[in-house]
């Protein structure tokens, strides 16, 4: 019984450290292939893939992303209210919200939201080439997978989630100021001018640095569950699932990780 | 085992030296040695689980045998380095089984890929080379289709097209004849003879077609659970006494029904052990 759980300790823990060196293995082949992959020194058709899934990962997410956001800031801004105003501190709610959104919300949001719509399409699309032995056939053609399919995508994550998360951070903030002007009658030049007060530029930095480490994620752990898929349909379904999953959980433990260092190294 | 004086001494294309292959403790390749020579069709045949799929992936650089090696071209494909494996690969076309063509790409595209990502040949050079090896293939006017739209004879000849691309001097296919009606796969036999005599290349096909082997074959391996059982020419695999290539041959069933195991079940069911 002792054994048996030793075991599946034993077991559980070689299969994460597996997983996080295949993850190692993968992301120091994507940073070679990056070169390859942007405009003017690269492959045309590399960059040309790129731009494909900038469209796909970023212009058709930015709705999505600024509908949430939007309807976060609102809620954060009442929330906060309903307990400042009790102190009569409502001007902070400003700072809440401004706060919130750069150096937090923006760039988690908006990772969850593309993880859940491309980190499950990536590893989707991906396992079914593993199935269709499209993977298999681009390797005899002696045509690197990693450089092929992933860089693209991962050059394209790297340019739009930091791009989607200022357009986050935005609607956050814009609808923090809604919510203002309709409770308390600030104007919205008044709310916008308390904002850039707020705002910090360190703070920015911080939440687009967040947003790299966030679309690195999203991109090799989609990735990797789609190179990882054996078997039929089935596995590829299982992969999306898993994809979305570890992705989302691992961009929240890297939440975690960058905002301890930025407050113990910042004091913020 | 006819051989000819040339092709006793010329170097094998490809040479498989004591391969053994395992998956979870389980043989899948057991010791395999195989020669294919210079410009001859050498045909893999074997029952599913017999490890011939296993052996196509060793001979095509996907996978490295855990003993023994596999030499292409005299190189050994699981210690070349990044260059020597590219121009490996590069001399090798491999036509998989469903065609593995990317959607989406069209069918031109496909098989203009090869093209681009290894010369730096003008777009209307390739366009031109693409055209030819479509024509070879019978799909000149198909070009600007998605794959999807092909049948699966189309899609099979198209992924010949795209394995040609780089005109290899190895050309693989992984059961041509799967999965299509005995017209196309004829065809398909057909265009493998056509390229064989056009292009002079050394095919390797893997498949369990009895009529399209020994319409193509120059000579034949066949695999029984991970092993070589016989190598040589159509007579002398037809002439052979071997039980298992008479039984598939001859098309002989293996026993299904376990009918001891049964007798024992039964048994113990009267006896009331299974209550």
């Amino acid at each position: 019984m002792t054994v048996s759980l030793v075991e599946r300790i034993g077991g559980a823990t070689l299969r994460h450290v597996e997983y996080v060196g295949g993850l190692a293995i993968q992301l120091q082949g994507s940073i070679r292939a990056l070169g390859r992959t942007l405009p003017v020194v690269g492959n045309r058709s590399r960059w040309r893939s790129a731009i494909g899934q900038m469209f796909a990962v970023g212009v058709a997410a930015a709705p999505m992303v600024a509908i949430m956001a939007a309807c976060a800031g609102f809620i954060l801004a009442m929330q906060g209210a309903s307990e400042l105003r009790r102190f009569g501190a409502m001007q902070f709610v400003v700072d809440l919200v401004t706060i919130g959104f750069t150096r937090e919300l923006g760039p988690l949001l908006t990772a969850i939201a593309v993880s859940g719509r491309s980190g499950s399409a990536f590893s989707a699309e991906i396992g079914s080439m593993v199935v269709a032995e499209e993977i298999d056939a681009l390797r005899t053609m002696a045509i690197e997978p990693v450089e092929f399919v992933l860089a693209p995508k991962f050059l394209a994550a790297l340019i739009v989630l930091p791009c989607l998360t200022i357009i986050s951070s935005a609607c956050g903030i814009l609808a923090g100021g809604l919510f203002m002007r309709f409770s308390t009658e600030m104007g919205l030049g008044v709310y916008l001018r308390d904002v850039v007060h707020s705002i910090v530029l360190s703070d920015v930095i911080t939440g687009l640095v967040k947003s790299l480490a966030f679309a690195t994620i999203i991109v090799h752990v989609g990735c990797l569950e789609g190179f990882r898929v054996r078997g039929g349909p089935d596995a590829v379904g299982r992969s999306a699932t898993a994809a979305v999953v570890k992705s989302t959980f691992l961009v929240i433990l890297a939440d975690v990780g960058f905002t301890a260092l930025f407050y113990l190294t910042g004091g913020k | 085992m006819s051989q000819t004086p040339e092709s006793a001494t010329a170097e094998p294309a490809i040479s498989v030296r004591n391969v053994v292959v395992s998956y979870n403790g389980r043989r899948v390749l057991d010791g395999i040695n195989l020669d294919v020579r210079r410009g001859e069709t050498m045909v893999l045949l074997g029952g599913s689980g017999s490890g011939k799929s296993t052996l196509l992936r060793q001979i095509i650089g996907l996978e490295h045998p855990q003993s023994g090696e596999v030499l292409v071209n005299g190189l050994d494909l699981a210690k070349s380095g990044a260059a020597d494996l590219k121009r490996l690969r590069r001399s090798i076309g491999v036509a998989f089984q469903g065609g593995a063509l990317f959607n989406s790409m069209s069918v031109e595209d496909n098989v203009a890929l090869p093209l681009r990502e290894h010369t730096q040949l003008a777009e209307s050079t390739i366009s031109l080379m693409t055209w030819m090896k479509l024509a070879v293939v019978g799909l000149a006017e198909f070009g600007r289709l998605s794959p999807q739209a092909l049948s699966g004879g189309m899609k099979k000849r198209a992924a010949v097209a795209r394995a040609l691309s780089l005109d290899p001097e190895i050309l693989v296919f992984d059961e041509p004849s799967a999965g299509l009606d005995p017209i196309v796969a004829a065809e398909l036999d057909e265009l493998i003879l056509g390229l064989k005599a056009a292009f002079n290349m050394t095919v390797v096909v893997v498949t369990h077609e009895m009529a399209s082997a020994f319409r193509i074959a120059d000579r034949m391996a066949m695999l029984y659970e991970g092993s070589l059982i016989a190598v040589g020419t159509k007579e002398e695999l037809l002439s052979s006494s071997h039980p298992r290539i008479r039984q598939f041959f001859d098309r002989v069933p293996d026993k299904i029904a376990d009918t001891a195991a049964f007798d024992q079940y039964f048994q113990r069911y009267m006896e009331g052990g299974l209550a």
